[in-house]
């Protein structure tokens, strides 16, 4: 057991394992945004690991071929965006206006509520970066006297909720437009929320992913200086 | 399609590379993106190989944030203490920069088009 745990077979077996069945339960469910397939498999994955006794050190590297996975998709994300350049260049300036707008937003307002709701000064500065790529949410966190590890959850948990419920929020708001969705979808729950909207069309994945690598910089930009400016530091 | 794994795999390595050697915060993949996207700009076509990797690649993404989620539970403590806040931040914060990121595009979308009807 052990020795078949060192070799990348069990770990690739139950991700995919998993993500077929909560795809394939999702289909049965119409589609339905809270039948989102990553979060459940997140949660059954966390309980088989819980209950077989196999830490999540051992699992992380038996399943690390998927999580290196993640760089050559990112990078694939230049193929739609250079699909989108002839509407990227007329887009931009309301693209700009959104990724400010949002990444104020998602900055503030996590820093605004964990303060209110009495969560600790590092929980709180752990929150603030939440919305972007874990490397640079993490890098930010450790920055700004937040704590990286916390963050790195933090960020997924921002990406399955983004993933879950953004779709549905954009639609009620009527906000139908893919390079409005797109957008978004990125500056909000970063890759997750890429890989989520870009199965929906790969026009608005491809503002998705522009947007998420963008939001990323102007984070690191914004947040260290808004940590001073509200005197958090 | 051996082709597009390389050059896939080529733009990280250049963009690891160039974030390490600037000592910027923003991961190398993003970088390679970026690099990436440029060339085809410039080249003005994307080979076919490329596209179908690029293509499977984009569809299982999902899938591959899973390993790196089940992290959640090695924080269970500091979780359980903080349950509260951390959750209700989380799902309001997200939600509200979707909707001011959308709400305010729009906006400017629709005074990009009003001015450019003013121009005509």
């Amino acid at each position: 057991m052990t020795a078949l745990w060192s070799t990348p077979l069990p770990g690739l077996l139950v991700t995919v394992l998993a993500y077929l069945l909560f795809g394939h339960l999702q289909g049965k469910l119409d589609g339905h945004a809270l039948a989102n397939p990553v979060a459940w498999s997140i949660v059954a994955l966390v309980a088989f690991v819980k209950l077989t006794g196999v830490t999540y050190a051992t699992y992380f590297s038996s399943a690390h071929f998927l999580h290196f996975l993640l760089g050559p998709a990112t990078v694939a994300l230049a193929i739609p965006l250079a699909r989108e350049l002839p509407r990227l260049r007329v887009l931009a300036l309301p693209i700009t206006a959104g990724l400010v707008a949002g990444n104020l937003t998602a900055i503030l307002s996590a820093i605004f509520l964990g303060k209110v709701l009495g969560a600790n000064a590092a929980v709180t500065l752990s929150l603030a970066p939440k919305s972007v790529t874990t490397p640079i949410a993490m890098g930010i966190s450790d920055k700004i006297g937040g704590a990286p590890s916390l963050t790195a959850v933090f960020v997924i948990a921002t990406g399955v909720i983004g993933a879950m419920l953004g779709p549905l929020v954009l639609t009620r708001m009527r906000a139908l437009d893919p390079a409005v969705r797109g957008t978004a979808m990125g500056v909000g729950c970063h890759g997750l929320g890429t890989a989520r909207i870009y199965q929906e069309s790969s026009e608005a994945g491809a503002f998705s992913g522009l947007a998420m690598g963008l939001s990323g910089l102007l984070t690191s930009l914004f947040l260290p200086f808004l940590v001073r400016l509200l005197g958090l530091r | 399609m051996f082709a597009g794994i390389a050059i896939l795999l080529a733009c990280q390595a250049v963009g690891q590379w160039l974030a390490a050697a600037l000592h910027i915060a923003v991961p190398g993949p993003v970088l390679g993106m970026a690099l990436l996207a440029a060339v085809l700009a410039v080249a003005r076509r994307i080979p076919a190989g490329l596209a179908q990797v690029a293509d499977g690649l984009l569809k299982a993404m999902p899938l591959f944030f899973i390993p790196a989620g089940v992290g959640v539970l090695v924080l269970s403590d500091t979780l359980r203490d903080a349950w509260l806040p951390i959750t209700v931040a989380l799902l309001v914060s997200t939600l509200l920069a979707i909707m001011a990121t959308a709400l305010v595009m729009r906006m400017a979308l629709r005074m990009v088009a009003r001015r450019s009807k003013d121009a005509q």
